[in-house]
This record gives C-alpha cells, sequence and structure tokens, in this order.
C-alpha cells in the first residue's frame, strides 16, 4: 500500500492496473519539481547572464567563472551539498523546494546562455539603426533587441524545460516522491521492480513526446521577425 | 578530521569516476556513428531501429534507464531463462554509453546531412563505392562538425557518471557520501568533491579541443 492505494499482485495486468494511480501521484511531484525548477532556473540564468554582461571585469569574470563551474559538476553533487551544507547555515527547506533549488541552479548556467546567445544573435544592423534613430540605450533593449530575441530565446528554453523533467529522478535521493522513486518503492516492497519501472519510462516517453512537439509548435508559430510587445 | 585525509579515499573514487567515464563515452561514440549513420540508412528495419534506440534513450531519464538495467533487466532474463544479472560496473558502464549514444547519433545524422549535396553527387561521378565514398568523403567532413557537440555531451557523460554512485558504485559521488556519513563534515567534502569535478571536466574539455584539432587538421591545410 502506498498513498493509501493497495496494489493487487494476483497477476502482471491487474499489478500494472493497480500502481498506475501510485504512480500518476508521483507524475504530479515530477511536474511540479520541473516546474518550480524551471521557474528558478529562469530567474538566476537571468541574473547570471546580466552579471556576464556587466561592464566591468571584476564582475564579468566571477560570473562566468561561476556558470562554467555550476555547469561542470554533477546536479547530484549539487543537490547533496544544498541538502547538507544549507542547514548548517540555518537554512532548513523541505527536500522538494531544496530539489527544485538544485535544479534550478544547475540549470541557471544553461538558461543564463540561452538569453545570451539569443541576444547577440540579433543582427548588428538593428542596434546601430536604432542608434542612428536616436532610441534611448533602454527602448532599444524592449522596444528592437528583446522582441528580435525572444522567438529565439523560447523554444531553446522550451528543450531545456524537457532536460530538467528528465533530470528530476535525481531528486529521490533527497527523499522527494516522485515518479521514479515512488516506481522504486513499489520494487523494493513487492519485489517487481520490472512493472514499475517500464511503466515510468513509458510515462516519461509520451512526456518527452509531448513535450518536444509543444517544443516544435513554439519553434515553427513564433513570428521569425519577431514578437510585438506591445 | 583534517580535509587532506578525505583525499586517498576520494582519490580511489576518482579513478573509478574516470574509468567509468572514458568507457562510457568512447562505447557511447561509437553508438553514436552506429545508430546515427543507422537513422539515415535506406533499409528501413535499419533505420526504424535506430529511430526506435535515439527515441526510447533521448525520451527518458537516465536514471531510469540505469535502474532498468539494474533492478529490471534481470527480471526479465529470469522470465526468459537468460543471466540478465551485471555487475554494478557493467551495468552503469552500458546504461551510461547507451544514453549519451542516442545524443551523439543525432549529433552524427545532423552532422552527415549537412555535408553539401554535391559531395555526394561528385563522389558517385567519379564512382566511388558507397563504403569509400562514407569513409573517404563523408565522415572526414562531417566529424571536425560533430567535434564541439561531442565535446559537450562527453562533459555531461562525466556528470552522469555521479548517478551510478545510486547503484552503490565505488564512484567519487559514492566516496564523497560514505565520508559525510563518517565525518558530517560535508562543507568540505562536498566543496571538494566539486572542485574535483570541475578539475576533470576542464581536462576533458581541453582533452576534446585536442581531439577537435586533430580531425580538423586536413582543413587547416586545405585553405
Amino acid at each position: 500500500m502506498f498513498f493509501g492505494i493497495e496494489w493487487d499482485t494476483s497477476s502482471q495486468w491487474a499489478f500494472a492496473v493497480s500502481i498506475f494511480p501510485i504512480l500518476l501521484h508521483g507524475l504530479v511531484v515530477t511536474l511540479e519539481a520541473t516546474v518550480v525548477g524551471f521557474f528558478i532556473a529562469l530567474i538566476l540564468g537571468l541574473v547570471l547572464a546580466a552579471l556576464k554582461s556587466a561592464p566591468t571585469r571584476i564582475v564579468r569574470w566571477p560570473a562566468k567563472l561561476l556558470t562554467e563551474f555550476i555547469r561542470d559538476t554533477p546536479l547530484l553533487i549539487q543537490l547533496f551539498f544544498l541538502f547538507y551544507v544549507l542547514p548548517e547555515f540555518g537554512i532548513t527547506l523541505p527536500a522538494f523546494l531544496t530539489g527544485a533549488l538544485a535544479l534550478g541552479v544547475q540549470y541557471s548556467a544553461y538558461t543564463s546562455e540561452v538569453y545570451r546567445a539569443g541576444l547577440e544573435a540579433v543582427a548588428k544592423g538593428q542596434r546601430e539603426a536604432a542608434r542612428a534613430l536616436n532610441l534611448a540605450p533602454g527602448r532599444t533593449f524592449t522596444h528592437i533587441i528583446l522582441p528580435q530575441a525572444i522567438p529565439r530565446i523560447i523554444p531553446a528554453l522550451g528543450n531545456y524545460l524537457v532536460s530538467i523533467m528528465k533530470d528530476v529522478p535525481v531528486l529521490s535521493v533527497v527523499t522527494v516522491l516522485e515518479m521514479l522513486g515512488v516506481a522504486r518503492i513499489i520494487g523494493d516492497r513487492t519485489g517487481g521492480y520490472l512493472i514499475p519501472l517500464s511503466m515510468v519510462g513509458a510515462l516519461y516517453l509520451v512526456m518527452t513526446i509531448i513535450a518536444s512537439f509543444g517544443v516544435r509548435y513554439l519553434d515553427t508559430h513564433l513570428p521569425k521577425r519577431g514578437l510585438s510587445l506591445k | 578530521m583534517e580535509w587532506t585525509s578525505y583525499l586517498a579515499p576520494l582519490s580511489q573514487g576518482a579513478w573509478v569516476t574516470v574509468q567509468l567515464t572514458v568507457y562510457s563515452t568512447i562505447l557511447g561514440g561509437l553508438l553514436s556513428f552506429l545508430f546515427g549513420l543507422g537513422k539515415l540508412s535506406h533499409n528501413p528495419l535499419v533505420k526504424g531501429f535506430s529511430v526506435a534506440y535515439i527515441e526510447v534513450f533521448r525520451g527518458t531519464s537516465l536514471l531510469v534507464q540505469l535502474f532498468w538495467i539494474y533492478f529490471a533487466l534481470p527480471l526479465v532474463g529470469q522470465a526468459i531463462g537468460i543471466d540478465l544479472r551485471f555487475p554494478p560496473v557493467v551495468a552503469g558502464v552500458v546504461a551510461l554509453a547507451l544514453n549519451i549514444g542516442a545524443y551523439g547519433a543525432e549529433v552524427v545524422r545532423g552532422a552527415v546531412q549537412a555535408v553539401p549535396k554535391e559531395q555526394y553527387e561528385a563522389a558517385t561521378a567519379l564512382n566511388f563505392t558507397s563504403r569509400k565514398r562514407l569513409w573517404r568523403i563523408t565522415l572526414p567532413q562531417a566529424i571536425p562538425e560533430m567535434m564541439p557537440t561531442f565535446g559537450n555531451l562527453a562533459v555531461q557523460n562525466l556528470k552522469d557518471t555521479a548517478l551510478v554512485s545510486l547503484i552503490s558504485l565505488g564512484d567519487m559521488a559514492f566516496r564523497a557520501e560514505q565520508i559525510r556519513n563518517f565525518t558530517q563534515d560535508s562543507v568540505t567534502v562536498y566543496t571538494l568533491v566539486l572542485l574535483m569535478y570541475f578539475g576533470m571536466a576542464l581536462v576533458l574539455t581541453a582533452f576534446m579541443k585536442l581531439l577537435e584539432r586533430y580531425v580538423g587538421r586536413w582543413r587547416a591545410a586545405g585553405r
């Protein structure tokens, strides 16, 4: 029994059917962690991107080094680090939030590069034209650069959203009951790993196929010439 | 305890991590070419199998794959009467290689397709056999295009090896967890391990850059 739902081990089909709602409980947690982690990654990435394009080297270089460091070290270790080290500084977060924070930190390194690449991909002539037309730098950014960068940025971010979803099972090591963790517990208690683990794999496949359709839709349907922010 | 006393067990773990990374990256590289070219095959069976492999391993989580190979595959073996119980090292290398191979296969496919069509036409016009066309014309032009992404994938693979500690393989992440359990000195242990992974990634990146220059050396000579 798990989440108050009994499993039926009379036959393999009955077992698969009976654990499906239990796995869905885990699936909800997986999706929640994905969304919260992604949201943190979006914001932290923006901060990193801003620091990396700061006018002084004293800010720019450490930010670049930090991005490189975050990107080159495993999520699992970052997660353990946050999980065991934060409480020593008096910050005690629930396991779920620690996990989402770890996902957000890891992927902020990637999202910051997405922002940077998206902004740099806007043709130089656009900036020059805006300057020639005497537009203020702030207006140039919000009215000229950003509208053209967004259609490039959004699909790339979508791909990282899918990657985050695939990394959520790592959070099970700090007792977050996401889908894989739930499947393992079912396996531990019944001795039958094959069905729950295969079902998790199949559910992941379904989710990533849906998500990749979504990303492709965004990629083809966002206006290529720019998204008006007005 | 002094932090220096952590170095001996951690470096033992580091050696396991290095071995895992090397084996699975090489095996993954082979799988990339096998299935990347397989996806471009005209044989529907080869193509279908390659597409299925790529979709399954890119579409699911590495940890799910690792657990499936380690916990579920033996049960499949039991059902069909073959012993599919692998030691953790084998399960770890296989899972990592299959995972990175699927990502790599898409890179290989993309790079091969990016070779200008005229190159194929010219090779055909010069009466090259299809094998010779692949080895002499397509791959020498495609491989340098793949290298930057392969470099990223190799680092990704290095990071992913940390997950094999979850099937009780004594890599660096596993040793770190042991030391933390023993000493409760989490700040030092994890800082040290993060730095060690970072160092390894820098070395790996440098190596992949050298490899990139090596496979692309004909370009500099030709231009």
